[in-house]
């Protein structure tokens, strides 16, 4: 167990002291065990195979599943030149940037702003309406916004009347899945902005207003410095979420037409299970895990920075 | 700093939940015992040819076999899903079934994979086996010499296409085209006479499978005079003009509006709506296809459609320009296989001889329109009747191609799926898409076993 320490408190000894002799702590932790050891078998066994399987040619069929051999980084080198791979990475973090940091973030700010002001009516149904969408699974999201996007969807039966209907999955795919996404994820950053926003005590409100600030310049200057680290807490979080999103936009597109909405994990999928090189899936998903923990060392420093 | 530790792992754990999905398997019950032999086969689509026929297989296999059960698998699944499902089942001797329905492009790749055992100590006491026609025997047969599957039936690939539709086009109800040209020259004459018909269809796709790489792709390069793989210097043809040829074949369909829409064309029940939809619905109007076609609109087919041999006609699959034979034609086929892990190997090897004994072969060549692989089908009078197409789908075996055998194939196969989309999306010209073909069979086979052939 680490000591907790506050950044910038001076560290030293009597932080924490103990007041248990060490046997208690030991009986303590004995109904743990049964849950460490599940976790160990079926949680860091698998990881553990998955880093193994990523250095070496397991494949579902031919020499790789017969003859595994370790093949040190050449899964990784091949995923580097691989054309494939740089646009998966591209829209990766296109469909992370569109659909949770300005998507998900800011309409999710908006939203609860809203209903901080609002009667307690709007609020409910605005609540209710946001949250249902994060709740129905996300199979079932991914099959609406088909249903609503495709050829003959109704959005096109609307936009049809002006002469406008096109199958958007297919003109602009990662457009479509990141605007799923969002309707999808919203309710997530209300919520939690929604608990921030009710911490700021009224009397800092009220004073912003007497000095004149008003709208934009209050949300500016005292709202978002007041919430700034549950933005970047929020931001953390929705990002991890995005950039592991799967089923959305294989329900939606499968990440064609083409490879034009292939991030990812879907680029993982077609090569581990429709290709059958689990290897090389296996490396991709490291590099995934690799951006995600760049995302996060990111959204840490601006944390340590207040 | 704890909190940041915590965080880092946060970060991390996004990750390998993903990467943990790929180590994931599912827990069946238990391999074969007790004389129970577990069958596994594809079912994709409305069409249940094949469960209907190892159902009365099953039921005839253990009537004549008192204390043995049949247990039929099926896999639904697209195409690509099948081969995928399939390999994962057979990895585990728990899950393993015991018989497999193994396309013989795959076959090779499974068999250096170790999922199946050779089936020669069975076929040299198999009175039937000399029944089998000798490319048929070749089939499944391995570079190790040993044969692993029991081959039930072949197909070849031609052109399908609507008598009436043509003849509203203006053009001959017995229409033979001798080049690409001529096809295309045809599509253009339906567009225009005929503004809601789809002109052609050709497999384009990651969805469509293999079926997008043999009927659609190789139908056509094959029919440049190319080759994908020269097998007696074991080297891959990369680097090949005829193969953006191909690709350019299909920009062109697709660019000119000749073809499906794209995301009818890209979708992975492509091939069930052609067979059950598009020509029975008279929406379609040539169609590059398999010798198989027809078992969709029989009685024991998805959709019975009794008019179909009078609005349907085929012609053989011009080569490019005319040139060398004229027509081309690929060939493939399943095989029935045994896995490694195989409870029973007798019960298997029972099981197998069972399924493609004559009467039953017969009779899933009859109900699957396939080209017969045994003699005695082949020549019985019930088979030659059972279908109008059987004789022109026979006549194309001498100018038939077969897909590279080799291990590698597979993944080769993929690489031409990926360039074709490509090229059908838009995303790349045909020269490029070839090039980054060309790359990816490197990457795959090494640069020293490829070659501009």
């Amino acid at each position: 167990m680490a000591t907790v320490t506050r950044p910038g408190a001076p560290a030293g000894p009597g932080v924490r002291r103990r007041t248990h002799p060490v046997k208690v702590d030991i009986a303590r932790a004995l109904p743990l065990t049964p849950a460490i050891v599940l976790l160990l078998v079926f949680l860091a066994g698998p990881i553990l195979w998955c880093v193994y399987a990523a250095f070496t040619n397991t494949a579902l069929t031919g020499a790789g599943s017969g003859n595994t051999r370790f093949v040190g980084l050449d899964n990784f080198r091949a995923a580097f030149t691989s054309d494939a791979f740089a646009n998966s990475v591209v829209l990766t973090l296109v469909f992370t940037l569109l659909s949770a940091v300005v998507g998900q973030n800011l309409l999710g700010l908006a939203l609860a702003l809203l209903q901080k002001r609002s009667v307690k009516v709007v609020r409910t149904l605005v609540g209710i309406t946001v949250i249902g969408a994060w709740v129905i699974p996300e199979v079932v999201a991914g099959y609406l916004w088909y249903a609503f996007l495709a050829q003959d969807g109704t959005f096109n039966e609307f936009l049809g009347t002006f002469g406008l209907g096109q199958n958007w999955l297919y003109t602009l795919p990662i457009i479509a899945v990141s605007l799923a996404n969002v309707w999808r994820g919203t309710a997530f950053s209300m919520l939690v902005y929604n608990a921030a926003l009710s911490e700021i005590p009224a009397e800092i409100e009220e004073a912003a207003e007497m000095d004149g600030a008003t709208g934009w310049r209050r949300l500016r200057w005292v709202t978002v410095p007041m919430i700034k680290r549950t933005v970047t807490t929020n931001l953390m979080l929705i990002t991890l979420q995005t950039l592991s999103v799967f089923g959305l936009i294989y329900t939606m597109t499968k990440g064609g037409p083409g490879t034009k909405s292939q991030t990812l994990p879907l680029y993982m999928y077609e090569q581990a299970f429709s290709f059958s090189q689990i290897g090389y899936g296996t490396a991709i998903a490291l590099v995934l895990l690799a951006v995600g923990a760049v995302f996060s060392i990111l959204y840490m420093r601006l944390l340590r920075e207040d | 700093m704890r909190r940041r530790s915590f965080l880092t792992i946060a970060g991390l754990g996004a990750g390998t939940a993903l990467g943990t999905t790929a180590c994931g398997g599912s827990s069946d019950s238990g391999g074969s015992a007790g004389g129970t032999t577990k069958v596994a086969y594809q079912q994709w689509g409305s069409g249940t040819v094949m469960k209907d026929y190892l159902g009365t297989v099953k039921t005839a296999y253990e009537k004549a076999n008192s204390g043995k059960t049949m247990e039929l698998v099926p896999i639904v699944a697209s195409e690509n899903d099948y081969y995928t499902k399939l390999q994962l089942m057979m990895r585990s001797p728990r899950t393993s079934p015991d018989v497999v329905y193994e396309d013989t492009f795959l076959i090779n790749s499974d068999i250096t994979a170790g999922y199946l055992q050779p089936l020669d100590s069975w076929l040299g006491q198999w009175d039937q086996w000399d029944q089998f026609q000798d490319v048929a025997k070749g089939a499944a047969k391995a570079s190790d010499g040993k044969t692993y599957g029991v081959p039930d039936g072949t197909d070849t690939r031609a052109l399908w296409f609507n008598k009436d539709l043509l003849s509203q086009a203006g053009l001959s109800p017995d229409w033979t085209p001798t080049s690409w040209d001529d096809i295309l020259a045809a599509c253009r004459e339906i567009k225009g006479k005929l503004p809601n018909v789809t002109p052609i269809n050709v497999y384009a796709g990651k969805a469509a499978g293999e079926a997008a790489s043999m009927q659609g792709f190789e139908m056509l390069f094959y029919g440049t005079g190319s080759t994908l793989y020269d097998a007696s210097e074991d080297k891959w043809n990369v680097g090949s003009p005829e193969f953006v040829d191909s690709l350019q074949f299909i920009k062109t369909i697709f660019d000119e509006k000749l073809a499906p829409d794209p995301s009818a064309a890209l979708d992975a029940q492509i091939s069930t709506r052609v067979g059950e939809e598009f020509l029975p619905g008279g929406t379609l109007a040539i169609d590059l296809d398999g010798s198989w076609m027809s078992s969709n609109w029989l009685d024991t087919g998805g959709a019975p459609w009794p008019e179909w041999d009078a609005v349907m006609a085929q012609a053989p699959m011009p080569t490019e320009d005319g040139s060398g034979d004229g027509e081309i034609s690929m060939s493939g086929g399943w095989t029935w296989a045994m896995t490694k892990n195989a409870g029973n190997a007798d019960d298997a090897w029972n099981v197998i001889s069972t399924l493609t004994s004559f009467e039953n072969n017969l009779r899933y060549n009859i109900n699957s329109a396939a080209v017969a692989v045994r003699k005695d089908v082949a020549g019985d009078p019930t088979y030659t009747q059972s279908n109008p197409t059987l004789e022109f789908f026979s006549s194309l075996v001498p100018v038939t191609q077969y897909r590279p055998q080799n291990t590698d194939y597979p993944r080769v196969s993929n690489e031409i799926q990926v360039a074709m989309e490509a090229v059908v999306t838009g995303q790349a010209s045909p020269a490029d898409a070839a090039r980054a073909y060309d790359e990816a069979v490197k990457g795959i086979v090494g640069e020293d076993k490829t070659a501009t052939l």
